[in-house]
């Protein structure tokens, strides 16, 4: 499956200064996996050392959260949208 | 309606409307709970004088004490809202891109408004706040980010009106920001009823807010880690600028006149209409049309308008 993964603006940096970039994989956690093997700088960013989801990142899927999802394992299908995001606060 | 003493008495009880023609699902209901009848214009006013009253009874509000509180605005003007009528000075710490009327609302009751970079968002204004009180501890600082007292406005008052004037819900559906409604709302619903789903909505903040440094400026709100807020939503999904205002815009059509987060909201319920066979879905409109006049929401091309809002902050 490819998919169009949007970039935060302070990972940016680590893909040449890309917004969008492609990355391949059935779920959420193989396209963060191919993202990674095309752009090494991200390593550590995106996933912690355990290999679940870092604390302040959230990944959406067509604008759903895959953390109420199925978190990792959240399927892709060809031409989705992956969005990731820094947490922020509101109020 | 009878009179009241004070206009701090006509905080909550808010009223819970049908919009079910903006439906896109003919089986499920919609409806709007319109927080900006509040006095001070939002739902913030419930946790502000929710946080206030808790720290009297603890008795760390002497007369005449200093607040301070980051805000990116409707928190801010509920607290200078009870903080004018209770006698007590408020220091706010808003980031600089919210909208010109919540900078007015604030300055209205007597806020003090410190300036945090609108490019880092609401996170700039909470690590503002934090470094001031460690320079000020004699200044009492509620935290609403932190404050039990914010989802307990919600657990006792919102969460319970619904109950008491919709008991058919099905579906919760809130923009997250403190987290405080959707905790307060969630959890009482949930109580109720189990089935109760809980949708957060919320904004793509971190492409408006380019300012943080690393992914390790993020905030996730103490109250939503402490609470299980993971474990209480359904789910979370968020709403892009324009499709917000395009929502704003339906309510405006059958009368809703809401802020543009409410508009976000409507979507969210939209999305989960579409999603399920049968419901009803109360969606909470955090606050009325007025603060936003002067973005154009209503009146300027939708284009001009998204954009404006995109760098805007409205939750």
């Amino acid at each position: 499956m490819s998919v169009e993964v949007r970039l935060p603006t302070v990972l940016r940096p680590r893909a040449g200064g890309q917004t969008i970039v492609q990355a391949n994989g059935a779920t959420i956690g193989e396209v963060l996996a191919d993202l990674v093997r095309s752009y090494p700088a991200m390593a550590g960013q995106l996933l912690t050392d355990e290999g679940s989801l870092h604390r302040f990142v959230n990944v959406y899927v067509n604008d759903d959260d895959v953390r109420y999802l199925e978190q990792l394992e959240t399927k892709v299908a060809d031409g989705d949208t992956v969005s990731i995001l820094p947490a922020v606060a509101g109020g | 309606m009878a009179a009241v003493g004070s206009v701090l008495d006509l905080i909550g009880n808010t009223p819970l409307v049908e919009v079910s023609q903006l439906s896109p699902n003919p089986d499920v209901r919609i409806l709007v709970k319109l927080e900006g009848q509040n006095p001070g214009g939002s739902i913030k006013d419930r946790i502000a004088l929710s946080m206030v009253e808790e720290a009297e009874k603890e008795g760390v509000l002497s007369p005449a004490a200093t607040l301070l509180e980051p805000t990116s605005g409707n928190t801010g003007i509920g607290l200078a809202l009870v903080c004018r009528v209770k006698g007590y000075h408020l220091k706010v710490v808003l980031p600089s891109n919210v909208s010109l009327e919540r900078r007015q609302a604030l300055q209205l009751w007597g806020a003090e408004i410190t300036e945090s970079p609108g490019r880092e968002g609401s996170n700039g204004a909470v690590r503002m706040a934090e470094r001031f009180h460690a320079e000020h501890p004699e200044w009492v600082f509620l935290h609403q980010y932190a404050n039990p007292a914010n989802p307990k406005a919600h657990y006792e008052g919102t969460g319970p009106e619904i109950w008491r004037d919709c008991p058919e819900v099905t579906h919760l559906v809130a923009g997250l920001g403190t987290s405080g409604t959707l905790l307060g709302v969630g959890r009482f619903l949930r109580e109720r009823n189990p089935r109760t789903q809980v949708w957060a909505v919320e904004p793509p903040a971190g492409e408006m807010v380019d300012g943080l440094r690393s992914l390790d400026d993020g905030y996730i709100p103490p109250i939503f880690s402490d609470l299980g807020g993971a474990e209480l939503l359904d789910r979370k999904t968020i709403v892009a600028p324009r499709t917000s205002v395009e929502w704003t815009r339906r309510l405006a059509s059958v009368g809703i006149f809401a802020g543009i987060s409410s508009g976000a909201a409507m979507a969210g319920a939209a999305k989960c209409a579409e999603s399920i066979d049968s419901g009803v879905i109360v969606v909470i409109c955090a606050d009325g049309g007025w603060k936003y006049l002067s973005t154009g929401v209503w009146t300027d091309d939708i284009d001009v308008v998204a954009e404006r809002a995109r760098r805007t902050i409205y939750f």
